[in-house]
């Protein structure tokens, strides 16, 4: 009887029929791209026998190199925060291209709500508000910033649920309204000096704390709730999902929300820990997040993809990114690279996919 | 008299759907018992589709009344038609590739687990894995692991993971639009033994079906619709396959319609 709790019909439970799971593939990616990087590290000539990852100094007793892992995953955290909700939002055959406008705007406005009153025992040089907006307890700040991007999340789901322009459209208006919204709420002047406690939150390892805290969250979350299942089902047929009865348009209101919301909270931790909010944060944040998820194996297509794959695709990325400085590759050339990679893992996606459906 | 109104699961009184000008389908009186099988046969544009349309709500009709298990319905969509307990199995199923068995037969009425968290509800696969398998041996269908994604399987297997939604939910009526257009010849005798357990369970069922072989070898009765009317109305041992052709050609039309 064991036998027949996955099968019916007699058939045996074939277990190697379960399919090899896409996120082992970008571990193995991840594995080999850091192999790639100490090689490098060996064999170009101006590296000087320099380790990526080890720490190869005499004088420490470290395996690793720290200071570099603690770069790698603090650089993706924030980004990856963001990536959390596109993740969701790709899975539901969507596209948000507005996240990196809206880190933007939202540090703009929370930061005018997290302000202090005494700078250097003198008054605040940056202060957007009168008085009554300091040193306002640290929820205030927090309420506000999330509840705008809930705000952004509603609008943007609302225009694609319900006058079913494309996703891409929706988000690339909202793309360009929130830079707006950041540049004019301060005529483009910076807002600094926030509270002890608000700059508590994005802190030393903080950003690395609430990514961890929030993938494992919504791991959970799309696996193991109703949320999560409809979430897939719209994204792999949209159709089908309508039919069995699923309010299609609310849930995808809803997670274009979740997916602001993520983004804005993003924006908190990033003003934060630089201590100051400017118009211009948060710049190809949203192409990264994208980046991201589909390195981590979500599909554009839609109806496949993990937050484990996406967290994975997020170190390969920072791990690419980190590399690149490391072989002291120029800046520009960062950015090709980063694109071409991009290309690939899509390319790379849709090969994957061809070779399934060949399989039927 | 009585008798027989009570064994009536589905009832349609001069049923009419208009599309502006388009008399789609006109008066059209049908009778299903419990426990009866019955094709619905015609050309293409002879209204069986729109006929299915109304009674599973997928459309709203222009007139006429449908009574269901003894009460007079009017469902505002097929979600509701479901609820009542009419399962429709659609020409295009309505399957979502990247999800498993289970995930597929419970879609959008999932158990679940602490349902005051709302849409973040906990899934309950473990209830919806056992309820599949038992709908899935109680129609005979094999699947070698339900935990597949239905992606992987043929077209045989996906129409019978469709078709096991009813054994599952043990609904009162079942509707098939066309299920084996699209199978091969192993695949469509899989799916004609699942109709079989049907018959043999007592589950009522409307058939929509092109072929002939299929239809003689599988219900009690044929309706057979032209031009928007049901032209005839015949027992399967008092006709045969030609017979029916004359009526779906129009050749032929029953007695008891000749005024329509």
């Amino acid at each position: 009887m064991a036998q027949t709790t996955e099968g019916t019909g007699g058939l045996p439970f074939d277990k190697k029929k379960r399919s090899w799971p896409n996120e082992l593939n970008i571990l193995i990616a991840l594995i080999i791209i850091i192999g790639i990087f100490e090689l490098l590290g060996q064999v170009l000539p101006y590296m000087n026998d320099q380790s990526f990852l080890f720490d190869t100094r005499d004088r420490f007793d470290s395996i690793f190199n720290e200071a570099r892992l603690r770069i790698i995953i603090l650089q993706v955290s924030i980004i990856g925060i963001i990536a959390l909700g596109v993740t969701q939002v790709i899975i539901s055959g969507g596209i948000d291209l507005s996240s990196g406008p809206l880190v933007g705007a939202t540090a703009m406005i929370v930061m005018s709500f997290a302000q202090t009153e005494l700078v250097n025992g003198g008054p605040n040089p940056k202060a957007v508000f009168g008085e009554w907006a300091f040193d306002l307890p640290l929820l205030i700040p927090i309420i506000v910033g999330l509840a705008f991007g809930a705000f952004i999340g509603f609008i943007n789901g609302s225009l694609i649920a319900f006058t079913r322009i494309p996703p891409f459209i929706a988000t690339l208006g909202m793309f360009l309204i929130c830079r707006g919204i950041a540049q004019a709420w301060t005529r483009g002047k910076p807002v600094s000096f926030p509270t002890e406690s608000y700059a508590g939150l994005g802190s030393g390892m903080m950003p690395v704390y609430w990514f961890i805290g929030l993938a494992i969250l919504f791991h959970l979350i799309l696996k193991y709730t109703v949320y999560g299942k409809h979430t897939y089902a719209i994204g792999s047929n949209e159709e089908a999902a309508r039919m069995s009865g699923i309010n299609v348009q609310r849930h995808k209101v809803l997670i274009y929300m979740i997916a602001s919301m993520l983004a804005a909270f993003a924006a908190i931790i990033l003003s934060s820990k630089n201590l100051t909010a400017q118009s211009g944060m948060g710049i190809f944040y949203e192409l990264y997040a994208i980046a991201m998820a589909v390195i981590g194996g979500v599909s554009l297509t839609g109806g496949r993809g993990s937050i484990v794959g996406t967290v994975l695709g997020a170190m390969v990325f920072g791990v690419i990114q980190s590399g690149f400085t490391y072989i002291k590759l120029d800046a520009y050339y960062q950015l090709m690279a980063m694109g071409a990679i991009i290309i690939s893992a899509v390319v790379l996606d849709k090969v994957r996919q061809e070779r399934t459906s060949m399989r039927k | 008299m009585s008798n027989i109104s009570d064994q009536v699961i589905l009832e349609t009184k001069r049923l009419t759907k208009h599309y502006g000008g388009v008399h789609a389908l006109t008066d059209a009186d049908f009778v299903l018992r419990k426990g009866e099988h019955v094709a619905i046969m015609g050309d293409n544009g002879a209204g069986k589709s729109t006929f299915v349309r109304q009674i599973t709500g997928v459309e709203q009709r222009t007139s006429g009344t449908i009574i269901f298990d003894g009460n007079e319905v009017s469902f505002a969509g097929p979600i509701h038609a479901r609820e009542a307990g009419i399962e429709t199995v659609f020409q295009t199923l309505a399957l979502a590739d990247d999800l498993d068995v289970p995930d597929n037969l419970f879609l959008g009425r999932e158990k679940t687990k602490l349902d005051w968290l709302g849409p973040f509800r906990i899934l309950d696969y473990k209830a919806m894995r056992q309820a599949t398998i038992e709908g899935l041996e109680r129609t005979a269908v094999k699947i070698p692991n339900i935990r597949n994604t239905i992606q992987n399987m043929s077209g045989g297997q996906r129409q019978c993971v469709a078709i096991a939604r009813t054994a599952t939910f043990a609904s009162k009526l079942t509707i098939m639009d066309e299920p084996t257009a699209a199978l091969g010849v192993q695949e469509t005798e899989q799916v004609e033994n699942i109709i079989r357990t049907l018959k043999e369970a007592g589950e009522p069922l409307i058939l929509i079906s092109h072929n002939m072989r299929q239809v003689m070898d599988l219900v009690d009765r044929i309706v057979v619709f032209r031009r928007g009317r049901i032209v005839a109305n015949l027992k399967k041992e008092e006709t045969d396959g030609q017979d029916v052709v004359a009526y779906i050609t129009g050749a032929k039309t029953g007695a008891e319609y000749e005024t329509a």
